[in-house]
């Protein structure tokens, strides 16, 4: 996974509450075999207005103040919905490098720290203000610091976070969940013996196999 | 005289007691799984990056594949579907057949729905930990197992190591009391909670359902009640196992040598009389009228008869403008009754509602009658193995002679990835689990129900009531 330290960048606003996965990336960019290219379909029923690609000019994405969004600013419930994780890969190959949100689904959230992507948890009041000053002002640059766990929003004010320490410390780190996993084999190794005896229906083959 | 210590333990705390390898502490464990469930959509991601890392499948044999998403429902169907899909499924096929994984193909009699297939075949058992790359696994946790979905580097990480580094979900116990009145199914009660708790009420915890009302329910129902678990945001949803339970077990994996023990074993897991909840809801079913959603969430539902909701206050902004956006959508506006509102397709399947019993239920309303012209409708059995059963019991005569299509198994129509679409502007009934906007096709307006209303709405052409309409 590829660390992450720290992002400035143009903060993007998309208030509404309950943004699912299937806004996100649309089912047909679900049809590939890989990870790669899916920027293109990141909320694309509401970027374009056709299959031809269109810009759908009322979207705030295609505003050219947030055309170069590196830090996208959610309602609350973020990513709820389907476990796709194109969701997550479409943010990054747009070139979001986090998203702010007072909550996610719970698992867009996971996919997103696998993927080096942080999804930071803010209270709502903060979250709102962050928004209306995205919406109002000219300015739009923010930062996501995770050394520091804080936030600067567009008129300076900075907001602290709180986030798993495990896991701000593997996106810092940029660490293989596999491999940090996979030091562990020998209890995984112990557990499985040990199970084959204390529950051994649960390693028989079902029936008509 | 030593004091009787109450059990204080919940039935999630004693399923993550059982199968926690290591305290990696902070809340943090790190979890066994017993089943691994993969299928075409969310898997060739992590076998690519199992090979680009050079790892093995730590475990194949605690693995069972299955196409389902991407796959054709056209009778005689092979690997073709829409244009890139086969890839997938061959990609799926590829990637079982190296690594040594149970495969239910295209054209196995297993084959199906992954969470119907994996309940149908006494793969899941009550006190597992069971995942797939798909939000409705916990459709399974109905089994009393620890079922729930994960992303595809999770996938990856069940192939690589057979576990998962999970921080303790938080949990819920909602209990259901009342009875349910004529009509009103278990899709209707799994809606009407939603609407009652709301879509964001679990946070991403364990949900247990509890309460009479939910003892009363067949497995089938269970299954139906705990797939909608995620849409009030449960990562996995759990009813503790009773002889409900333990009857379908036994039905399901042939009455094993060893089931009496197993039996025994899964009957302390209950929640304790002193648990504790970090939530606790109550809902009455006793009122509940057969739901049907208007908005383009879960919780945006209407009991069939009545209209629909006043736009919230100003002073609550946020709801207020998810709920104009919603109406916009879907073409509709407050006040409006949803009753009478022609429709165009008509759809009977998904993991929610594609079992035996749903269709048995969706046939004793369409018997003898026809779908109502302009209307397309499907029944897409939510296994090889149902539709086979359906067609042994003539279900399949009944669908076709009133003008339904009588598919192969599979997503379908509920996910909109395959040839199934409904098309911009169309309004369909659906008993499948999401209204988002453009689940079922960019500008699809769906209205999810249960298969009675959804076969209620097909006959007459237009959203109505199933108790309306006599079973025959």
């Amino acid at each position: 996974m590829k660390a992450f330290r720290k992002v400035t960048g143009t903060g993007v606003p998309l208030g509404r509450s309950d943004i699912d996965t299937d806004a996100i990336i649309p089912q047909q960019w679900l049809i590939t075999t890989s990870r790669e290219g899916l920027g293109k379909g990141l909320f694309s029923n509401w970027r374009y207005r056709d299959d031809a690609f269109t810009p759908d000019h009322g979207f705030v994405l295609n505003e050219p103040r947030f055309a170069r969004a590196k830090i996208l600013v959610a309602g609350p419930n973020y990513g709820c919905g389907s476990s796709r994780e194109h969701a997550v890969w479409a943010h990054l190959d747009f070139g979001i490098e986090a998203i702010i949100a007072e909550s996610f689904g719970p698992i867009f959230r996971d996919n997103a720290l696998r993927n080096g992507l942080p999804a930071i948890t803010l209270d709502g009041a903060a979250v709102s203000q962050v928004l209306a000053q995205l919406a109002a002002l000219p300015a739009n640059r923010m930062t996501v610091d995770l050394e520091r766990a804080e936030v600067t929003g567009p008129d300076g004010t900075a907001y602290r976070f709180t986030m798993d320490e495990e896991r701000r410390r593997a996106l810092l780190d940029g660490i293989d969940d596999i491999s940090a996993t996979l030091a562990h084999a020998p209890d995984i190794d112990a557990f499985h013996s040990a199970d084959r005896i204390r529950n051994p229906y649960y390693w028989v083959q079902p029936p008509r196999d | 005289m030593t004091p009787i210590t109450a059990d204080a333990t919940s039935l999630f705390d004693k399923l993550w007691q059982a199968r926690l390898i290591k305290d990696l502490g902070d809340d943090r464990g790190l979890i066994h799984i017993d089943r691994h469930l993969l299928h075409d959509l969310s898997s060739p991601q992590a076998f690519a990056g199992l090979r680009q890392a050079g790892r093995p499948v730590r475990t194949p044999a605690l693995q069972v594949a299955v196409p389902d998403h991407i796959v054709d429902t056209m009778p005689g169907r092979g690997d073709a579907t829409v244009r890139g899909g086969a890839d997938m499924i061959v990609a799926l096929r590829r990637n079982a057949v190296e690594n040594g994984l149970r495969l239910f193909d295209i054209g196995d009699p297993r084959q199906g729905i992954v969470h119907v297939v994996a309940a149908e075949q006494g793969i899941v058992l009550p006190g597992m930990t069971v995942v797939c790359g798909d939000s409705h696994t916990c459709t399974l946790g109905a089994l009393g197992c620890w079922a729930f979905g994960i992303g595809t580097s999770e996938v990856e990480h069940v192939l690589a190591t057979q576990t998962l580094v999970i921080r303790k979900p938080s949990s819920m116990r909602i209990r259901v009391e009342g009875r349910r009145g004529a009509g009103v199914t278990a899709k209707d009660l799994a809606l009407g909670i939603i609407r009652a708790i709301g879509i964001n009420a679990a946070k991403g915890g364990v949900l247990e359902y509890a309460g009479p009302a939910v003892t009363a329910l067949s497995m089938e129902e269970r299954f139906t009640l705990c797939n909608m678990g995620i849409e009030a945001s449960a990562r996995s949803a759990i009813i503790a196992p009773d002889e409900t339970t333990f009857a379908y077990v036994r039905d399901h994996c042939g009455s094993p040598e060893w089931l009496p023990v197993a039996t025994e074993a899964w009957t302390m897991l209950r929640s304790g009389p002193q648990a504790s909840f970090d939530r606790e809801f109550h809902f009455n079913c006793t009122d509940l009228a057969p739901q049907i959603s208007w908005g383009t969430n879960p919780g945006q539902t209407i009991g069939i008869g009545d209209a629909i909701p006043p736009l919230p206050e100003p002073s609550a902004p946020r709801e207020r403008a998810s709920a104009e956006r919603a109406l916009a959508y879907m073409g509709l506006a407050p006040g409006q009754r949803l009753e009478g509102l022609p429709i165009a397709k008509v759809f009977i399947g998904s993991c929610t509602n594609s079992r035996i019993s749903d269709l048995a239920a969706a046939a004793r309303i369409v018997r003898g009658r026809h779908v109502a012209p302009g209307v397309r409708a499907l029944v897409v059995p939510g296994s090889s193995r149902v539709k086979a059963e359906a067609e042994h019991l003539g279900l399949d005569r009944i669908f076709i002679d009133a003008g339904f299509e009588w598919r192969e198994s599979g997503c379908s129509m509920c996910v909109g990835m395959n040839a199934d679409r409904v098309a911009a502007g169309e309004r369909c009934v659906s008993t499948s689990n999401r209204n988002f906007e453009g689940r079922q096709g960019p500008g699809a307006r769906t209205h999810l129900a249960s298969p009675a209303t959804a076969a209620a709405s097909a006959i007459a052409g237009h959203i109505a009531d199933c108790r309306q309409v006599a079973g025959r």
